[in-house]
């Protein structure tokens, strides 16, 4: 089925509606077409093309919930799927954390879709390798990347009234570039909803010149070190903050924002003055949609400012026990930067590390919120100044509310991905002292 | 491990989104609509449907996957039922080989014209793409099989539990655990069928019915005096079976170190709860432990991740050649270290084999999503490097005839790709038991259980937690340790390894979300090992003060 109009996603729902004998009952609508290209050793290896549509029912008798989906869209086929999600409800046990759905929102319009990104030909996609491709040969280095664009709408109504509508397109790049030798490897990512704004070539060029020049890296000492943090880097590890901002894990203790004696440190300084992080759902760098999964308004949200936790995310039936307003959690997230250039950091260092990107972050204590994982595709050291050479990967162990504690000096923000998640962030690069590297690697 | 997609599977994590939005999980639908079978004779109109419109359109190979990939989450907190969830992802995937290209496209538009075009659609992308290829396609040959079918020997069906039965179960394993000191407890069960048919231009057409089950909890264990916390995950393992593997018996269990109850086969959910819930608390008084080098006694619970990341992965040979240099990396196995027949990668007792045929494993299947009929072979033999694992398109490189049947892909919506089969560590041959070994550490740390892990994009550097520690002064267990992870490097590691327990202490443990491509794909694998030691292993201390 093709990507249909608010007009005929309204019709299609009211009709799934028309067949609720339930209590309540809501309607989801999703439709995307993906396609991507993956390549490897300088060649295509993988490409594909995915269509795929799906319609969910959720159907409540009081307090128990049924859901059934279809993607079959003849009258018959609408009216059996509100059955079956009917017949669900009433097999399921009560869920006393079941709350009503949602009545009628105001959502403002979204910022998400651009024409030209739903529009991507197959030769403009193979266009953009070739050029990505190009660079990497011409530079006597091995390229590897992945080239992705979705093109999508999501819906929703209910029985309450309430009616969403969102559609939505996006075009994530990564390329790695590796020395014929491999002994230097490179990286660079980019993540936009316009595709006009996706320079492949310059993006490998960035990562050619990384591998080039991070051949022949020498073993320093693990230890604390002052570094800065490129917004690849920066995004993998702000990220294990940003999706753990859920108020019932604070509040039930078992969070690095539970408090000793009980409670939340919701209202406490945790972090550095210049921290302020919020989301945005019509910033527009990174739009997102107007609207959670739920229904509920996706609106302007601060979430640290001046270092302070200001608020924390709710799930609908924790905010009314509560008593409090049910703020989702966010779909991206922005962090304030200052005015400096990733050069100009580095200028204004005396002895540091610059770290392109961080890889297999993983979780050490959700206490302190300590992360482990690697340095990636482009280490160096930075002395008086200036980038001296490449130094051998290091292992860290370091917190990002510790380090968010040490910071010295943000830079100016852009907008990157994150390698673990493949979300779009908008954040500065970071300079941090005392940045925890606990053993070497040898991996390149 | 797909980290986020689980968090979000539990409600465990902050951003836990409601389940139609699920993007990996499929569609969620009737349990009695579960039951009903695909008729096999459709699939194979519908496939052959696919494959005339791609000759037609120049495709010189064609292979169709039609999936009905089947889920069912039950997941309880405390006393209440969070999701009762069946989930269903039906449609088809068509790959071809044009102008020496691959092209794929994937539709859940099952009417004959939408499968046309899927099929012209993956045509136009392989002779498009040809102008980005250095050098064209080379499949290693395979035979057709004709009409053939392969079953997951289970003795019975998940799907056909009923739902109460699960609820009654999984909300038992949380009263037992908070009856003996949990705070809260999630505990879930997690059913997987994927009901797969393959056929090629080769002249297979191919049914295959795969289960998986994966019984879990998550205690946490608070004091609130303090503010501090302590987790315990349960020790099963997600294995190849049916609901018999919750049918525990006592010739199913194994007594630990310690006097701890450990699982071979079979599980007992409720008793490790109960053991559990008991464990955190014991964690949150645990000594602090002080770093430095120790020898360690890894159970099978805990092994299988090592072996995972620090075997499974580097003999990848797809990583060796470099094709996920962008995303999961490369790999230090070079080929020259396979080529030399004396690279050194472990300790002679060291003996890895891929095998995907072992029942009751996750990655055990018939044939592979490429056609190719699975089987058993060495990676590792008396601690030296001998193979990799391949996939056709690879198999040319090793100089081999035949791909070894390493392809997989999650879904019909998927490209299939080299995935790990499962790797197992062989057990040693002289009769040791885990009591024998831990009589012969004079400082050692015991770990059962997994927990934290991390490994560089070659797999040198990794680092793993665990669920359970336990300090061995002089030949004895003296107490628990906490804040423990251990650091090596993946050569000094299993070159480090002076024991391994006998046949009799083998057992599973294993994943349902190795991820791995672009985009990510989910794998199952299971990873076998009796209980080893290994000598010197750098130990620090993980605890931090956030203020």
């Amino acid at each position: 089925m093709a990507l249909l109009t608010k007009e005929e996603v309204q019709a299609l729902l009211k009709k799934v509606l028309s067949y609720s004998k339930a209590d309540e009952c809501e309607v989801n609508l999703n439709g995307t077409d993906s396609a991507n290209i993956r390549y490897a050793r300088n060649s295509v290896s993988t490409s594909a093309k995915v269509s795929q549509t799906q319609l969910a029912v959720s159907s409540a008798f009081g307090k128990k919930l049924g859901i059934a989906t279809i993607n079959e869209f003849d009258d018959a086929s609408l009216e059996k799927v509100v059955r079956r999600s009917e017949e669900l409800a009433q097999l399921a046990p009560e869920n006393p954390e079941h709350v009503s759905f949602l009545g009628p929102q105001k959502y403002d319009e979204a910022i998400t879709y651009v024409p030209e990104t739903a529009n991507i030909t197959p030769r403009l996609r193979s266009d953009l390798v070739a050029e990505s491709l190009k660079v990497a040969r011409d530079g006597k280095a091995v390229a590897a990347g992945f080239l992705e664009d979705n093109n999508g709408y999501s819906a929703m109504m209910n029985s309450k009234g309430l009616f969403a509508y969102n559609t939505s397109t996006n075009t994530n790049f990564s390329i790695t570039v590796r020395t014929e030798d491999g002994r230097g490897s490179g990286y660079a990512t980019r993540g936009y909803n316009d595709v006009r704004k996706l320079d492949t070539k310059r993006a490998t060029q960035i990562a050619t010149e990384k591998a080039l020049k991070s051949a022949d890296a020498k073993a320093i000492e693990p230890g604390k070190y002052t570094v800065i943090l490129e917004p690849a880097a920066v995004a993998v590890l702000l990220e294990n903050v940003f999706f753990r901002l859920d108020a019932r894990q604070a509040d039930e203790g078992r969070s690095f924002l539970s408090k000793a004696g009980g409670g939340s440190r919701l209202g406490e300084k945790l972090v550095d003055e210049r921290v302020n992080i919020y989301s945005d759902p019509l910033n527009p760098e990174l739009p997102t949609s107007t609207w959670s999964g739920d229904g509920r308004p996706q609106e302007k949200v601060s979430w640290i400012e001046k270092g302070v936790i200001k608020n924390l995310s709710y799930s609908r039936y924790w905010a009314e026990k509560k008593g409090v307003k049910a703020v989702p959690g966010p779909d991206a997230a922005i962090m304030e930067g200052g005015t400096k250039s990733l050069e100009e950091l580095i200028a204004g260092t005396k002895k540091g590390v610059l770290v392109t990107r961080l890889w297999y972050i993983r979780d050490v204590d959700p206490q302190s919120l300590l992360l482990t994982g690697l340095t990636r595709d482009g280490t160096f050291y930075i002395e008086n100044g200036k980038i001296q050479y490449p130094i051998k990967n290091f292992r860290f162990n370091e917190s990002p509310i510790i380090m968010l504690n040490n910071l010295e000096e943000l830079g100016k923000v852009e907008r990157t991905v994150s390698v673990e998640s493949n979300q779009n962030y908008l954040l500065p690069p970071l300079k941090v002292r005392d940045f925890t590297f606990s053993s070497l690697s040898d991996a390149v | 491990m797909k980290r986020r997609d689980f968090i979000y599977l539990t409600g465990m994590g902050a951003a836990a989104s409601m389940l139609p939005g699920l993007p990996v999980m499929g569609n969620p639908i009737d349990p009695a609509q579960a039951l009903e079978r695909v008729d096999v004779g459709l699939k194979k109109q519908l496939a052959d449907v696919a494959l005339n419109a791609a000759r037609s359109k120049g495709a010189t190979y064609t292979d169709v996957r039609i999936g009905r990939y089947l889920n069912q989450f039950v997941v309880t907190r405390e006393s209440n039922v969070q999701n009762i969830v069946n989930t269903e992802s039906y449609g088809l995937g068509i790959r071809v080989i044009s102008n020496g290209s691959w092209g794929f496209a994937a539709t859940d538009k099952m009417d004959k014209d939408s499968i046309a075009k899927a099929a012209e659609t993956a045509v136009a992308i392989a002779k498009e793409n040809s102008r980005l290829l250095t050098e064209p396609v080379q499949l290693a040959p395979q035979k057709g099989y004709g009409e053939v079918s392969w079953k997951t020997p289970i003795e019975k069906n998940g799907f056909e539990v009923p739902i109460k039965e699960k609820v009654d179960l999984l909300l038992g394993v949380n009263d037992a655990a908070i009856k003996s000191g949990a705070n809260y407890i999630t505990s879930l069960l997690f059913l997987i069928n994927e009901q797969k048919y393959f056929a090629s231009t080769d002249g297979s057409y191919i049914d295959q019915d795969a289960h998986r089950i994966w019984p879990a909890f998550f205690i946490t264990k608070i004091d609130a005096a303090t503010g501090k916390f302590e987790t315990r995950n349960t020790l099963s393992a997600p294995m190849g079976m049916g609901y018999e593997y919750l049918n525990h018996r006592p010739q199913d269990k194994i007594t630990g170190g310690g006097g701890i109850t450990l699982y071979k086969g079979r599980y007992d959910m409720l008793e490790d709860a109960k053991a559990g819930g008991a464990q955190a608390g014991e964690k949150l008084k645990a000594k602090s432990v002080e770093p430095g080098k120790y020898d360690l006694i890894l159970d099978p619970s805990h092994l299988w991740l090592t072996i995972h990341e620090s075997v499974g992965h580097p003999t990848e040979l797809d990583r060796v050649l470099g094709y996920e240099a962008n995303f999961a990396g490369t790999s230090f196995l070079t080929l020259d270290k396979w080529e030399s027949k004396k690279f050194n990668f472990g300790s002679k007792i060291v003996n890895f084999v891929a095998d995907k045929t072992q029942v009751g494993s996750l990655g055990a299947i018939g044939y592979d999503d490429e056609g190719v009929g699975c089987g058993k072979w060495d990676l590792i033999k008396d601690g030296i490097l001998v193979n990799y694992q391949t996939i056709r398109d690879q198999a040319h490189i090793l100089g081999l005839k035949a791909s070894q049947g390493c392809c997989y892909a999650d879904n019909w919506s998927s490209v299939q790709f080299q995935r790990m089969p499962n790797v197992s560590l062989q057990p040693g041959k002289e009769k040791k038991n885990i009591d024998d070994m831990i009589k012969g550490v004079e400082k050692g740390i015991y770990i059962i259980g997994d927990g934290s892990f991390s490994i560089d994009q070659q797999r040198y550097n990794f680092q793993f937690g665990g669920q359970l520690f336990y300090e061995i002064k002089n030949g004895k267990i003296v107490g628990m340790l906490r804040d423990v992870v251990y650091q090596a490097n993946t050569q000094e590691f299993w070159n480090s390894c002076v024991e391994i327990a006998d046949s009799n202490d083998y057992r599973l443990g294993g994943a349902f979300g190795d991820g791995k491509g672009q985009p990510p794909q989910s794998n199952s694998v299971s990873h076998g090992s009796s209980t080893a030691r290994f000598n010197g292993i750098n130990v620090i201390n993980t605890a931090r003060n956030i203020g």
